[in-house]
């Protein structure tokens, strides 16, 4: 059953959830930490208000940053800026930023070790009609590989401001993976959020599903359909994809000995592959891993999209009954 | 200083390159030559900095874009007082704080990290927005190759540093005329460099890169010049002061044992006689 200790949703597996985007949280919680923190910048290659860097904006004019369509130049200006004691967040579509300024990020930002936070919106092939060059798969993995970076992909828009607050005052690297589509809100402000920590949702004994970002619903909902037939999932939300927490991760293997990872992005040096290299080092287990294998997206609808790459409970549900006879 | 001392500085941060660059077994020669006049003239005349205290607040600060040039901004802050001498030996070494190309956080006073061409620019531009948000005074040079005019983030760091009206910039193009593959009007042609810039927005000067008055003086007149950015297009000869390195691009240097290398212990002594006589003017001191 669900933790109540992590404070989820009471509705959240009802029909009327409520559904808000990310990207919206993060809109929130940049306002918030630059409330508290007057270095804090914010720097947009023109999709300021698509990125949801419009209140902030608007609030404090004299430090936002518009640097048009150059996504190298937004990262290298704001690499600049925190060499000058300012605490840069950046932000594009990820398809952009960071698909397009990858050596300048790893040169100026994290071999650098400047404290700037980039933003990659619309990730995910959730973008849906806009097609494959707009949906970014492979974010995780371009990050994930760079020395110095933190990684953190929201389950929600509760989650995505509580992680926005959060970097603002961790010093160094980070990015921040965001979707455009609204998703269920399945945390509170009192659900916890760590850099350090994932959180065990709903504890199981039969199998563990690890997920992230607008997956965590669906491994939820997917929890729910398994219990019934007498499978006990044990979710956790890997929402920090680096660093990983290790020591949850390995624990619950070792407790269920089966392991499901979730996400929308390539398996491939993304969560899945992360949790692969994590379980083969510490606690080798059966794994099944639920993302893109090794594909690009195409243009559909968000939700002919995630049924069509396996991205929903039922496909969840179907890959945990293989996944355990495997135990 | 005056402007003779000044070169005779420039002259000693040669030598010291050349030894570098011998002891390190590899590394670029021609490019820390020719910008020898504009680092002593930057270190020790034109920009407030304090050389035991590289982190103060209201110094200027200098990006160096292209970073491969980087024994040059070794030997001078060694003679600016950052460091020993002694440790410009250790350049290119296993351990060593003076890495091939630099590494902010290995010594302090470099400012950025560098070597990949092209995103100096504008980590410079982001650092003058950020200190005019703050309201220092303190200015940002930063210096840049020719052929790494070549790269699309320069250009995107130009139109930013126009728009933002970053006048608190100098940008020095060191207007060699050389690139790994060869000249750069063949590689790929860049044109009236200054004219791009002005079309970008950009007041701009052309000096002689070598001539010290000169130098000091656009720095100083980049000073006074209101609602845009200044670059300072100096040319200078690739090698200089080695007699045999100058002009040619196989200098431009990257392994030993091929092309471009730093000079042989032979090639070495030649170069280091002609610095300390001035090319023949005057009795060296060391022979």
């Amino acid at each position: 059953m669900i933790d109540p200790q992590q404070h989820l949703a009471p509705d959240l597996l009802s029909p009327e959830v409520k559904q808000e985007a990310n990207r919206m949280g993060f809109g929130r919680g940049l306002l918030e930490a630059a409330h508290k923190d007057k270095d804090i910048v914010a720097l947009c290659a023109d999709l300021t208000i698509s990125t949801k860097m419009d209140d902030f904006a608007k609030s404090y004019p004299e430090r936002f940053v518009e640097v048009g369509i150059a996504e190298q130049n937004l990262v290298t200006v704001a690499a600049g800026m925190a060499l000058a004691g300012k605490t840069p967040f950046v932000s594009s579509y990820a398809a952009f930023s960071p698909g397009r300024n990858w050596e300048q990020i790893r040169t100026t930002i994290c071999l650098n070790q400047t404290n700037v936070k980039i933003v990659g919106s619309h990730a995910g092939v959730s973008v849906g009609p806009d097609g494959a060059t707009h949906q970014m798969l492979e974010d995780i993995a371009l990050m994930r590989v760079l020395p110095n970076m933190t990684v953190v992909v929201p389950a929600d828009a509760v989650e995505a401001a509580k992680a926005t607050i959060v970097l603002a005052s961790h010093k160094g690297p980070a990015y921040l993976r965001l979707a455009r589509e609204k998703s269920p809100v399945i945390t509170t402000d009192k659900s916890p959020f760590s850099l350090s920590k994932a959180q065990v949702l709903r504890a199981g004994t039969d199998l563990t599903i690890v997920a992230c970002g607008a997956l965590v619903y669906q491994a939820l909902v997917a929890a729910e359909a398994l219990s019934k037939q007498g499978i006990e999932a044990e979710v956790i939300n890997a929402a920090v994809v680096k660093p990983l927490d290790t020591i949850t991760i390995v624990a619950s293997a070792k407790k269920t000995g089966a392991v499901l990872t979730a996400e929308e992005a390539q398996v491939a040096g993304g969560l899945g592959g992360a949790v692969a290299e994590t379980l083969a080092d510490h606690h080798p287990v059966p794994m099944s891993r639920i993302g893109l294998l090794d594909h690009f997206g195409e243009s559909g609808t968000p939700a002919e999209l995630m049924e069509h790459f396996g991205l929903t409970a039922p496909h969840i549900t179907a890959k945990a009954q293989e996944l355990i006879k495997r135990k | 200083m005056t402007h003779k001392q000044l070169e005779l500085q420039a002259n000693e941060i040669r030598e010291d390159i050349i030894k570098m660059l011998v002891e390190a077994g590899s590394g670029h020669s021609a490019g820390p030559l020719g910008l020898a006049d504009i680092f002593t003239a930057l270190y020790f005349e034109v920009m407030e900095h304090r050389p035991k205290q590289p982190e103060w607040p209201g110094r200027d600060r200098l990006v160096l874009s292209n970073g491969h040039t980087v024994p040059v901004r070794y030997a001078t802050m060694a003679r600016a007082g950052y460091f020993p001498v002694s440790e410009l030996k250790t350049l290119r070494k296993f351990g060593s704080r003076l890495q091939g190309h630099p590494e902010r956080v290995r010594l302090p006073g470099l400012e950025t990290t560098s070597g990949p061409l092209g995103s100096g620019l504008s980590q410079a531009a982001g650092m003058a927005l950020a200190l005019r948000m703050d309201g220092s005074r303190g200015r940002v040079y930063c210096i840049t190759g020719d052929g790494e005019l070549d790269e699309g983030n320069i250009w995107e760091g130009a139109m930013f540093a126009a728009a933002k009206k970053l006048t608190n910039l100098t940008v020095i193009v060191d207007r060699n005329n050389i690139q790994i593959d060869g000249p750069t009007e063949r590689v790929m042609p860049l044109g009236d460099v200054a004219q791009k810039f002005a079309a970008f927005g950009w007041h701009v000067i052309e000096i002689d890169g070598h001539n010290m008055d000169a130098i000091i003086s656009a720095c100083n007149l980049a000073k006074a010049i209101v609602e845009r950015p200044t670059v300072i297009i100096a040319h200078t000869i690739p090698g200089k002061g080695v007699d045999y390195m100058q002009y040619d691009y196989h200098w431009h240097g990257y392994f030993a044992n091929v092309p471009g290398a730093p000079p042989a212990a032979d090639q070495a002594r030649i170069a280091l006689h002609e610095l300390r006589t001035l090319g023949g003017q005057i009795r060296s001191e060391h022979e």
